[in-house]
């Protein structure tokens, strides 16, 4: 088996509301609800979910930049949340790079590109500038920029082009993960595929692992080995990615799937057989009780209301759902 | 065959700037039909937004101008209308849904006031019965307790019922016409499929025509009847949704379509069309595509494919294509 890169244990973030002058706390609300998940050296794992499932939570814990409320993430077998501060600066950073979903707003519109590109070796390793253009250049030439463009700024370029630089400044120091929160979807379809055709090559290139938020099913069918499937703060289902698509297990799942599907119009099969949810997602603050997905789901019964389901092992899959108890 | 509704015959619109003139429509002519809905299929740049405002005659002026073209509604040339003229059609023969929600919507006024706003404004009826209108919108677009949902503002709703709302506010006057520029881009997964639904239920209830902008098949192939695919200002195929998808004559739409990943079948490599689209500035002189087509010919560079008919309700620019 392949080793493991990173690993999350029943994480957990809640977050205080308060009222009044005194800021008393009033309620907690549960963005993330107990998630646990792995990701292999040079694999796949994409986090899936609607807004508000708290998929982008996690990413940002896994980043460092939220604190955990219980639970741990375990890097390379370090628990993340118990390394000094230098360790993580010298050990951590410099492996993790987080690529944002909007190449627009994620550069400096007043920095070269060379300067954006290689910025994170700047700030981590004391090399002239000189050497670090050199190696812009190289990076460059990895994702398919012409290193003519090394002089000029963000705006000179476009989109697909731009994501193509954010991974560039990803890629500068060698990262053994990268977390992808929708890298594709402010992109135009002809420029998806190049995108994500550029992430596979680079993964077999240098082995990378990723960890990619997304929404749209088709996209992460095509980048996965494993998903996850979240619902208001919790994994739902979880497992192999072929086996998640081949055999959905979860209704939310098969919902989404249904959602995601090509359906032409005069298919009237496929029309009658789309699942299509009432409702809306939950207010996390006041998750429904039993299942959190009872109050859309299409083959709910009583107890689904009562009883919290555990995650079982079903197949290759984990599921959460009494059906499968 | 039901009525056609709207007519758009060699739309020229462009954006006069600094840099130059920027054909951002050049020739584009399509219909829809009552009941029908026409989809408009693209990338960002292509013109597909464009086309919608210069129906509605909403383009920033001076610098947006129709150039050239004729856009016909049940027999009246809308490009002739005086401003007045104008103001009676949009919001009450043709109505527009825009992609964000919370930016079509004002914060400051209840969902009430807003559908009550175009009601008052098109419709001679004293003030009970607005109130009636509003709630009968609200109902056609299926939200929930609309008694109470009509006295909430824009934020205590959400995104999905935000979308309704602006919905409720479009179809308020039964238009004959709606243009939806991208409705379901910002909607979560499932919402999307809901919204669709819904749009399907009220074409059957008031046979509306549609024009769907948009650039996602997925929605296509849901939704129109009918398909028009844009690329750097032009039309360059229109066919049924069924032909789109399965027998896609120009080379621009066989690309796309096979570069949408599926569900249902995993490639280890996806296809992909190489380079961007061409800058309206500075089109190339033959077919716009040539510079990106894997199946192009010398005559491609030097000059510009002709519209074929092929087959009824078939057409594409493309000189493979006989």
């Amino acid at each position: 088996m392949a080793k493991v890169i990173l690993e999350a244990r029943d994480v957990v973030k809640h977050y205080p509301v308060t009222k009044g002058l005194l800021q008393r706390t009033v309620g907690w609300v549960r963005a993330v609800d107990g998630v646990s998940f792995s990701v292999e050296q040079g694999k796949t794992l994409s986090i899936v979910g609607e807004s508000g499932a708290g998929k982008t939570t996690v990413a940002r814990q896994i980043l460092l930049l939220e604190k955990l409320t219980s639970g741990s993430i375990l890097f390379e077998g370090t628990d993340l949340y118990k390394m000094s501060p230098a360790q993580v600066k010298d050990d951590y950073r410099p492996k993790v790079h987080y690529v944002q979903q909007n190449p627009w707003s994620s550069m400096n519109p007043r920095m070269r590109i060379r300067d954006v590109v290689g910025e994170p070796i700047f700030v981590n390793t004391k090399q002239t500038k000189k050497t670090v253009y050199t190696e812009v250049g190289k990076l460059l030439d990895q994702v398919g920029i012409d290193t003519d463009g090394m002089t000029r700024y963000p705006h000179e370029f476009s989109g697909g082009q731009r994501q193509r630089i954010a991974v560039a400044r990803a890629l500068a120091l060698n990262p053994t993960l990268l977390i992808l929160d929708e890298p594709v979807s402010a992109l135009d379809v002809s420029i998806r595929a190049q995108i994500m055709n550029l992430f596979k090559d680079l993964q077999s290139k240098f082995d990378l692992s990723y960890i990619v938020i997304a929404h749209n099913l088709a996209t992460v069918r095509y980048m996965s080995h494993s998903v996850a499937i979240m619902y208001l703060g919790q994994l739902v289902e979880y497992g192999d990615s072929e086996a998640l698509f081949e055999r959905p297990l979860h209704p939310y799942t098969r919902a989404l799937i249904s959602a995601s599907q090509l359906t032409l119009p005069e298919d009237s099969e496929g029309k009658a057989q789309q699942i299509i949810l009432t409702g809306e997602m939950p207010s996390p603050l006041n998750p429904p009780s039993g299942c959190r997905f009872h109050t859309r789901c299409t083959e709910a019964s009583d107890k689904c209301s009562k009883d919290v389901p555990e995650m079982r092992k079903v197949g290759k899959q984990m599921v959460k759902c009494h059906h499968y108890d | 065959m039901s009525n056609i509704v709207l007519q758009v015959e060699d739309l020229h619109t462009s954006f006069f700037t600094r840099a130059g003139e920027v054909k951002a429509v050049d020739g584009v002519s399509f219909y829809v039909r009552e009941g029908e809905t026409f989809g408009i299929v693209g990338e960002s740049g292509c013109g597909k937004s464009v086309t919608g405002l210069s129906i509605l005659r909403l383009l920033p002026e001076p610098a947006g101008q129709v150039v050239g073209g004729k856009i016909i509604m049940e027999g009246k040339s809308l490009l002739e209308l005086n401003p007045k003229q104008m103001r009676a059609y949009r919001g009450k023969m043709i109505s527009m849904i825009l992609q964000d929600p919370m930016s079509s919507l004002n914060p400051v006024y209840t969902i009430g006031d807003q559908i009550g706003e175009s009601v008052r404004l098109h419709q001679d009826l004293p003030e009970n019965m607005v109130e009636a209108e509003v709630i009968d919108a609200l109902r056609l677009l299926r939200i929930p307790s609309p008694e109470m949902r009509a006295r909430e503002y824009p934020f205590q709703l959400s995104g999905g019922m935000r979308q309704r709302a602006v919905g409720a506010i479009a179809m308020s006057c039964r238009p004959r016409l709606l243009i939806a520029d991208e409705p379901t881009t910002a909607l979560d997964a499932t919402i999307q499929a809901q919204y669709i639904a819904l749009f399907e239920d009220i074409q059957e209830k008031t046979n509306v025509a549609i024009i769907f902008i948009t650039h996602d098949f997925g929605v296509v192939a849901r939704i129109c009847d009918r398909v028009g695919v844009m690329y750097a200002g032009k039309i360059v195929e229109t066919a049924s949704t069924r032909d789109i998808f399965k027998n896609p004559k120009h080379p621009y739409t066989k690309a796309l379509i096979q570069s949408v990943p599926q569900l249902d079948k995993k490639d280890e490599r996806l296809f992909s069309i190489e380079g961007q689209p061409p800058s309206l500035l500075r089109l190339p002189k033959g077919c716009r595509f040539y510079p990106r087509c894997t199946v192009s010919m010398d005559i491609c560079k030097e000059q510009e494919p002709p519209e074929v008919k092929i087959g009824e309700n078939r057409s594409v620019s493309c000189w493979r294509v006989k």
